[in-house]
């Protein structure tokens, strides 16, 4: 009996003494966390999607709160996370609009024929080393392997008739698709541009021709269409910038190639 | 008898029954001949002449650009029919002179004539070599007088002649040496002058018994010259392992074979050598065997450079039933080719045609790895192609590159081996390609 007595005394004790050394321990090497980053963190989505660039969210909510990241940092929340956020940090949120990603390729399995019968590792990265760099008919193209569609968290991203086709409404755009693709096919750009020229071939003309029923050749013609100088032709490939674009649709319904579409 | 040999390697089949016995004939291409401006390691030339500038064959059409690049020479008469991008056998378009060639072949002068080589110093026999574009036409491309030109020359105690032709069905080396071992030895002279500390090894593999005897009977009046035989294997002629096996030396992979006192070159290229020095012949022509179960009739040839793959294809008979698959260079680290309408450069030897695509047989028995261990035990360099695949998969560069992963040289042994058909060598040499993007970016 008095084995147990002294048992219970000694590990009372015991317990006592290290419960109270971990109370000082608390007090002598606590680490000031700054209210605000957990509130920060809350307000994040939580994906971990490194869209921002950071480590995480919790990597973004900490650069927040030190001043080193914007509000609105993170482009998978938009515009409802920074309002809180910048309620939390007080102060005001630059709008900066949804963000999308946008393939620039058009050359669909009928259009881009394949030039060989690919036999091999099933990923983008791996056909894109091949002699030729495609499996394709052109070597800008998308690949159709669906790289991006892995990298995509939030189910945004598909492989259609052979190349890539973004959900827009699902699209955050994180651009994790954008640091995958080893075409470097895919854009971030704003959600409210309307038209984009669908087409990543740098070849003179009469070659992209030969390559790809839809591919830019570079003629010029949206560029005379357009009356706010949006499109620019720059290595046999047009451009439109999506900040000057008003969404007229004039280039559109002239380019031959029918590559400037609606998104 | 036991052969110096390597640690590692394969043993596939060596289907150079198909064409070992046919002896090399000269092919004269007609019509029009392509020379892309970069066929070697380095920058590529620059053009010195113009559309419809007649060209005369051993003229140079392109000068290299730098210490690090080689001149490219027209190997037939004839016009400059444009100079423009073509494809090429990389499948990418590449800026080449096209030169329309009028079936003469008229040479320039001077071309033919015989120099005594004893007589000139080692600056002018190095810039002959420069001049006349040699570069490694084993398969690398690099510039020839740049590996001739190593810091310490007194240093240079070897140089091995390359003729161990490990890649199965290429027999256009063999057939060289069988039929001209001159040329080999000659080249080796101009090299050996070069060295004055060094001996040269003529090394073949012991698969080769007729060419071992030729070089033996070529080199019976030599002092510093020998034949070694070498076991035959996969990939014993590459540059580390034929260094390895010759002297026993090893080499690490930041070494070349110069700061081990070896200067490595393929028979082909002593044979360009020879040419250039002693009978003033800039590289205009070189072996090339056209083989496989698909080619009616499987040769070896002596092909102009700039000719396409489709018409010396045609000068093997053409294709007979079913194609499967084109190879250009030897079936474990050659390329895949989808169109033949590309010119032959400097350092191809080789065109197959298989009725059978062995990789697509492969991947209807892919399984998961079994961790058998095979691929560590046959990797010529020592590494463990399981954990590299592994760490390529996951895409873990900084894991990959401390096992050594870079250190690869991509020659199919370990996918050869493999039981479970896994496709390392492509995995490897895809994330050798992203891990240095990612570097230069």
């Amino acid at each position: 009996m008095s084995i147990i007595i002294a048992t219970t005394i000694v590990l009372a004790v015991v317990g006592l003494l290290i419960g109270l050394l971990l109370v000082s321990a608390n007090e002598k090497f606590k680490v000031e966390v700054d209210p605000r980053e957990e509130a920060v963190r809350e307000c994040l989505p939580g994906n971990n999607c490194g869209g921002c660039g950071m480590a995480g969210c919790d990597a973004l909510a900490a650069a927040i709160v030190k001043g080193e990241a914007p509000v609105n940092g993170c482009p998978v929340g938009g515009e409802k996370v920074a309002a809180q956020i910048s309620k939390i940090m007080g102060v005001e949120a630059e709008s900066t609009g949804k963000h999308v990603a946008f393939v620039k390729c058009a050359g669909t399995c009928e259009d881009a024929p394949r030039k060989c019968n690919y036999i091999g590792i099933q990923t983008c990265e791996a056909a894109a080393i091949i002699p030729g760099k495609s499996i394709k008919s052109c070597q800008y193209g998308c690949l159709g392997f669906g790289s991006c569609v892995k990298a995509c968290q939030f189910d945004a991203i598909h492989i259609v008739n052979g190349i890539a086709e973004v959900d827009r409404t699902k699209c955050y755009g994180c651009g994790a698709c954008v640091a995958t693709c080893p075409q470097h096919l895919i854009e971030i750009v704003p959600d409210n541009s309307v038209y984009a020229v669908r087409c990543s071939n740098h070849d003179k003309g009469a070659t992209v021709r030969k390559e790809c029923a839809s591919g830019c050749f570079g003629c010029g013609v949206c560029v005379k269409q357009c009356e706010h100088e949006a499109i620019t032709v720059v290595g046999n490939l047009a451009h439109i910038d999506g900040d000057k674009c008003v969404g007229c649709g004039k280039c559109a319904g002239k380019c031959p190639a029918k590559i400037i579409r609606v998104r | 008898m036991r052969h110096n040999t390597f640690r590692g390697g394969v043993h596939p089949a060596a289907m150079k029954e198909l064409s070992c016995n046919k002896p090399i004939t000269y092919h004269r291409a007609k019509g029009e001949m392509v020379f892309p401006l970069s066929q070697h390691i380095g920058k590529p030339a620059v053009p010195v002449v113009k559309k419809n500038d007649p060209v005369l064959a051993g003229q140079i059409i392109a000068r290299a650009d730098g210490f690090v690049s080689a001149n490219i020479i027209s190997s037939c008469s004839g016009k400059v029919a444009a100079i423009e991008p073509r494809l090429t056998s990389s499948g990418l378009m590449a800026p080449c002179i096209v030169i329309d060639n009028d079936g003469e072949y008229t040479m320039k002068e001077g071309i033919g004539v015989e120099t005594d080589c004893a007589k000139l110093t080692s600056a002018q026999i190095l810039e002959k070599i420069q001049a006349a574009g040699v570069v490694g036409l084993g398969g690398a491309g690099f510039p020839t007088h740049v590996k001739l030109m190593p810091k310490n020359p007194d240093d240079i105690d070897y140089i091995i002649a390359n003729g161990a032709e490990c890649e199965p069905y290429i027999t256009c080396d063999d057939r060289l040496m069988q039929e001209q071992p001159g040329w080999v030895v000659g080249g080796l002279r101009v090299v050996l002058q070069l060295f004055p500390h060094a001996r040269a090894v003529i090394a073949i593999e012991n698969n080769k018994p007729q060419a071992i005897e030729s070089m033996r009977k070529a080199i019976a009046n030599e002092q510093r010259m020998e034949v070694m035989v070498l076991k035959t294997k996969f990939p014993q002629g590459g540059e580390r392992n034929l260094v390895h096996a010759v002297t026993g030396r090893k080499m690490a992979s930041t070494d070349l074979p110069a700061n081990l006192g070896c200067i490595v070159d393929n028979v082909t290229t002593l044979a360009a050598i020879y040419h250039a020095v002693c009978l003033n012949e800039p590289l205009m022509e070189k072996g090339f065997t056209v083989t496989g179960d698909a080619v009616a009739e499987p040769g070896n040839f002596l092909v102009k450079i700039g000719t396409s793959f489709a018409e010396i294809l045609e000068a093997a008979g053409g294709i007979k039933g079913d194609l499967k698959k084109l190879i250009i260079g030897g079936p474990m680290m050659g390329v895949a080719a989808t169109d033949l309408n590309v010119p032959i450069c400097k350092a191809y030897n080789a065109l197959i045609c298989l009725s059978e695509d062995p990789v697509e047989l492969a991947e209807e028995q892919m399984t998961a790895c079994i961790r058998c261990g095979r691929c560590t035990r046959v990797c010529p360099v020592g590494l463990t192609p399981q954990a590299m695949a592994v760490a390529a998969e996951k895409k873990d560069f900084a894991r990959y590159e401390k096992i050594h992963g870079l250190d690869c040289l991509a020659c199919g042994s370990c996918t050869y081996i493999c039981p479970a058909k896994r496709p390392l060598t492509q995995l490897f040499k895809q994330t050798k390609q992203m891990i240095l993007s990612r570097r230069k970016r």
